[in-house]
């Protein structure tokens, strides 16, 4: 039954058709809308190649065209639900990060083939400028005047940035709680930054009521009622690793899992780019990653649930403390799908993870990153991550907003006199 | 026992666009059995087939979330405010 569906046809969402529940298959406007009506589950993006009737459905853009684009998320247009002339908008153009070639980190760790996929290059330092550049142009399609979010520390800047860049009002909403830095960074591009006193998932639920209120009416909140459009930013991580590897798709990748949605639109993409012929098709597994303190969809992994029961987070893993993660049940059942698993460390592995990473590959990750680079040391002593099939794991945000985590042994090998002598004793053959 | 619901906008089509209702009973389970008397067709959209909270719903009474509590059978003190929400958003 499902409810009048209107064409895109001012192309004003790219190649999306309409939105569909994830749930039960209500179809619905391309709208403001998140959750389904009749069931309320989670409403994304539907594209011209989902129903398509050719089999294989035919591609709207090729390779070629994808490599004579922009070095950046909009080389991808043609597969996001975004105007044809997104090129032509004023936009923080994120995406296009390093690949790299962790050749040291793979040697200590005994594997073969490992990458990491590092997203802190990106404008503010963190993947969250993907999906919040999706977000943006959906707000303008739909006369947002203000942009805001539900926010662990690193989206509240992405918006607030993009925010600027585009010209929109931005008010956004933290835990009071938050990193220096994160707030430091959040603020610093202007709008407002509020503080709520409480945890991440009180403020979501805090968001999802002003959403209803006088108070929240022209907002485009880029995680409620964009959310659809903004978790689709997640696809060009995994469009841009099958390109950087030279069109083909990794054995395995270890994403870290917050609320979920990046690893289920990563999942998305990679079936995508299988199904529309654009890499060859292979199997692939893909692992989530969590932190013990708050790893709710680890722990539903673990004993076999389909659903997940919400925590109360504990970590200073803080940009993915989410307890009630949205898409719990889904990252379960790609986990499962894909005969990847979701595992978890404790802070003192996340810390040592980003010690060792910094340490082999100069990369200094946020503590996110330690997750995933743990839960990756995790699951290879474990037999379960093969160290002879080619790895991605993912680096998510910057360790410069996260120096908590490391101050302890992030220090001066030595604080001496500016003279040889004194270098020599305390240093030189130390 | 009189308690406040707040009404989420996708649910507000029953309550000819309230966004805040009133209702009874000592338990959630009462507060949302009065509240289907009273909006007919609004309890099938918050509880499944089984009788359960939806699995993206989430509901609260007053701060907590009644999934750390006693679920369906959370007290609703007089005067309390319950408030349902959509579960997919954030991140």
């Amino acid at each position: 039954m499902a409810v009048a569906r209107v064409e895109n046809r001012t192309k004003t969402f790219g190649p999306a058709v309409d939105l569909s529940c994830r749930e039960c298959g209500q179809t619905y406007d391309l709208g403001p809308s998140f959750a389904c009506i009749e069931c309320f589950g989670p409403l994304e993006v539907k594209y011209q190649w989902d129903d398509s009737a050719d089999a294989p459905p035919v591609s709207p853009v090729t390779r070629e065209q994808i490599e004579a684009g922009p070095p950046n998320i909009w080389r991808y247009r043609g597969l996001l639900p975004v105007p044809d002339d997104v090129l032509d908008k004023v936009n923080l153009a994120p995406g296009w990060t390093k690949l790299v070639r962790a050749r040291n980190l793979g040697r200590e760790l005994g594997m073969r083939e490992l990458y990491v996929k590092d997203d802190s290059g990106n404008p503010t330092h963190s993947f969250k400028d993907r999906v919040v550049a999706i977000a943006v142009e959906a707000a303008r399609n739909f006369g947002f005047h203000t942009l805001s979010c539900s926010s662990t520390g690193n989206l509240a800047g992405a918006v607030t940035a993009a925010a600027a860049r585009a010209g929109l009002d931005a008010c956004v909403f933290i835990p009071a709680d938050l990193e220096e830095a994160k707030v430091v960074t959040a603020a610093a591009y202007g709008g407002r930054l509020v503080g709520i006193e409480g945890t991440y998932d009180d403020v979501n639920r805090f968001c999802s009521e002003l959403i209803g209120d006088e108070a929240g009416e022209g907002w485009g909140f880029v995680n409620v009622n964009l959310r659809p459009y903004y978790a689709e930013g997640s696809k060009t991580l995994a469009y841009e690793i099958a390109e950087q590897l030279g069109w083909r798709i990794p054995d395995q990748l270890v994403v870290p899992v917050a609320s979920g949605s990046q690893l289920t639109k990563i999942d998305k993409g990679l079936r995508e780019l299988i199904k529309l012929g654009l890499v060859p098709a292979k199997p692939y597994k893909i692992f989530g990653a969590q932190a013990t303190g708050c790893s709710p969809v680890s722990a539903a992994y673990k004993a076999g649930h389909d659903v997940v029961r919400p925590v109360k987070p504990d970590t200073i893993a803080k940009s993915l403390a989410i307890g009630n993660p949205a898409d719990g049940p889904y990252v379960l059942d790609i986990a499962r799908r894909t005969g990847g698993a979701v595992e978890d460390v404790d802070d003192s592995v996340v810390v040592d993870s980003i010690r060792l990473l910094a340490r082999t590959e100069g990369i200094f990750a946020e503590t996110a990153g330690g997750v995933t680079v743990g839960v990756l040391r995790k699951l290879l002593e474990s037999g379960r991550l093969d160290p002879d099939a080619d790895t991605v794991v993912l680096n998510t945000g910057d360790g410069l907003k996260t120096l908590d985590a490391v101050t302890s042994w992030a220090r001066p090998a030595a604080v001496i006199r500016p003279s040889l002598e004194a270098f020599r004793g305390a240093v030189a053959g130390a | 026992m009189s308690v406040s619901v707040r009404i989420p906008t996708i649910l507000r089509t029953y309550t000819a666009g309230a966004a805040e209702v009133s209702s009874e009973g000592a338990t959630l389970r009462e507060v949302l059995q009065k509240l289907e008397a009273d909006y007919p067709g609004i309890g099938a959209r918050i509880l499944d087939d089984k009788g359960a909270i939806r699995r993206f719903v989430n509901v609260y009474v007053g701060d907590e979330d009644v999934r750390f509590s006693d679920g369906l059978e959370t007290a609703t003190p007089d005067g309390s405010q319950v408030s349902v929400i959509p579960a997919v958003a954030g991140g």
